[in-house]
């Protein structure tokens, strides 16, 4: 008797497997399994309160993103006539100063880690281009507020700006050109740099520790395949 | 009127002058270091502090 | 196909084959969220942000006509900070700054052009001359005197100026040779104090407008807005892009980037081309971040300084039993 295995789903016909579709299917299927995207279990040796600050991050950039909405549903003058207005900055302004709390601490405890280790470089430079473009999208930011700060701040930034020639095209003093920064193309810079920080997490997993030998030195005796 | 806008909703006023301290060619806000000495003690608390889950039952 | 190479704890580390503990992503992702939001809710309650009003042309004008009058005139005689600036607002030989021999603010030229002779002073006079004969009068005779008379005219004025004053709607200045120069100052300060000047000056706008560049150049070039800044700490020599109006908490982040203009040679010898020299460090220093996977010496210090043996303490003993 013989039994034929259950044709995987996932798997495209041989006829089609030449296709655009069927291959991206076949190589994100392959990176991105279910179980690895969602996953329901963690390495036993997570059992510190550092790996709370991604989680802290992401929620407080979902809060920044969101009251940033709320302020575009007003325009960008409405918070300098209404206490709402005003309250909803706040809530704007505190989220920013929370991202940035939780990010960097973040950034520390993943350099104590080393996290880069084990093929995991592009997990460390997308967060760390994140956090650049983070410092970007914040100073757009600043110099929209319509208000005293954003005259002193995008009339000094200038200088260091315009010193490197890219003030000859990103012009800090064009509130329009500085506000569509803000609110259209930084956000969606970060986004997707975000995405792509955390599916990189998701595929290759939480770096394991450091492995000691028996005498508690980090251990170099290691065969490992590339 | 600024002020008073800046206030509503604040229950603690922050529109007053700055605290700022010096030290040597360090000039630095009594609000920028209260951020970044929390910031240091939250980390150091965080890699000391163990969170605990659920252990597995098989 | 696969290749073997030597183990390097600092950029390898073997897959775990450890234990798994059961974990609930979406709830802790849900709860963290809480938490910030509850935070973020707290924090805006209990301080607020701060919100202080924008300088005007007119608020300055008002507070200080004679510092806009000396503004307006180095504006006129093309010797203010923003007629000597060079690129992007002007062609001002000399003016860029460099990286040794290398100016990359001359590379990329003149593309926000801005000549304060005709934005800042005689554009917006023509506009409101109309209303006014004297005015018309002194514009035609500025126009169709020389260069030389013109210069003479601006110097006198710009010695004077100083020791002007505001009174009863005209800018008196001691008595000298100023052909009609000091009656186009005294015309444009009566604009700037109406608001007229803040709304002519709007760049690219015929009606709506979104682009403040001449505007906030004249106003930078004055000292109100500087006087202002100062007082709150924002000034670029006390570390103020770190900093918030009032006792805001600012930009801690921007730490490195201004602790280098308050430094050796960055305020000494460097200065002149502090700007791109420090954008140019910290453009270094931040891709030395984004590698640091791939720098030996700084991707060893995790291991050395052993602050993992602390994050990880209970896997160690755990292995150790």
């Amino acid at each position: 008797m013989t039994t034929t295995t259950p044709r995987d789903p996932a798997a495209p016909l041989p006829e089609d497997a030449d296709q655009w579709t069927a291959k991206a299917r076949g190589a994100l299927l392959e990176r991105l399994p279910a179980e690895k995207l969602l996953p329901d279990r963690q390495p036993a040796y997570l059992s510190s309160a550092i790996y709370l600050f991604g989680a802290l991050t992401l929620a407080a950039l979902v809060i920044v993103m969101a009251t940033g909405g709320v302020l575009a549903l007003e325009g960008p003058t409405w918070w300098h006539v209404s206490s709402t207005g005003l309250f909803v900055n706040s809530l704007h302004l505190w989220s920013v100063e929370a991202m940035f709390f939780f990010m960097v601490i973040h950034l520390w405890g993943k350099f104590f880690m080393a996290a880069w280790r084990g093929n995991r470089q592009l997990t460390w430079m997308t967060g760390a281009v994140t956090f650049a473009t983070s410092i970007g999208a914040a100073f757009t930011g600043y110099v929209s507020q319509t208000n005293f700060d954003s005259q002193w701040i995008s009339t000094q930034a200038k200088d260091g700006i315009n010193s490197t020639g890219i003030g000859a095209f990103f012009n800090v003093l064009n509130f329009g050109q500085m506000l569509m920064w803000h609110i259209v193309l930084l956000p969606l810079v970060v986004g997707l740099l975000t995405g792509l920080h955390l599916l990189m997490v998701r595929r290759r997993g939480i770096v394991p520790p450091f492995a000691l030998d028996a005498n508690g030195k980090v251990s170099r005796d290691v065969e490992v395949e590339q | 009127m600024t002020a008073v806008m800046a206030l509503v909703g604040a229950l603690i006023n922050l529109g007053g002058p700055g605290h700022y301290l010096h030290w040597g060619f360090l000039q630095i806000s009594l609000a920028n270091v209260i951020v970044i000495i929390v910031m240091v003690l939250t980390f150091v608390a965080a890699v000391f502090i163990p969170v605990h889950r659920r252990k597995d039952r098989s | 196909m696969s290749r073997v190479r030597r183990f390097n704890p600092d950029r390898d580390v073997s897959p775990w084959k450890g234990p798994l503990r059961p974990y609930d992503l979406l709830k802790e992702v849900t709860v963290a969220f809480r938490v910030v939001a509850v935070l973020v809710v707290g924090l805006a309650v209990l301080f607020g942000s701060p919100d202080e009003k924008a300088v005007t042309i007119k608020s300055w004008s008002s507070a200080n006509a004679v510092d806009f009058a000396t503004t307006a005139i180095t504006e006129l005689d093309g010797t203010s900070a923003t007629a000597t600036y060079g690129p992007p607002y002007n062609a001002t030989p000399d003016a860029s700054q460099k990286i040794g021999p290398i100016s990359l603010q001359k590379i990329a030229g003149v593309h926000q052009p801005v000549n304060t002779t005709q934005d800042f002073v005689l554009g917006p006079l023509t506009t409101i001359a109309p209303q006014n004969p004297t005015l018309t009068g002194a514009l035609a005779t500025f126009r169709s005197a020389d260069d030389k008379q013109k210069a003479d005219w601006e110097a006198a004025y710009e010695t004077s100026v100083a020791k002007a004053e505001w009174m009863n709607g005209v800018l008196v200045v001691p008595p000298g040779a100023y052909g009609p120069v000091a009656t186009m100052i005294s015309s444009l300060t009566s604009m700037a104090q109406s608001g007229a000047l803040d709304t002519s000056m709007v760049d690219q706008a015929h009606f709506y407008g979104t682009n403040y560049t001449k505007s906030l150049l004249f106003v930078a070039d004055g000292t109100y807005l500087e006087g202002l800044a100062t007082s709150q700490h924002l000034g670029g020599d006390q570390w103020g892009m770190m900093n918030e109006t009032g006792s805001f908490p600012g930009q801690a982040w921007l730490w490195a980037y201004t602790m280098w203009y308050q430094v050796w040679p960055f305020n000494g010898p460097w200065s002149a081309n502090a700007d791109v020299l420090v954008w140019a460090l910290m453009m270094v220093l931040t891709l030395a971040l984004i590698f640091v996977p791939y720098l030996p010496g700084l991707r060893s210090i995790p291991r050395w300084t052993r602050v993992y043996r602390i994050i990880w303490r209970e896997h160690y003993r755990s292995s150790k039993v």
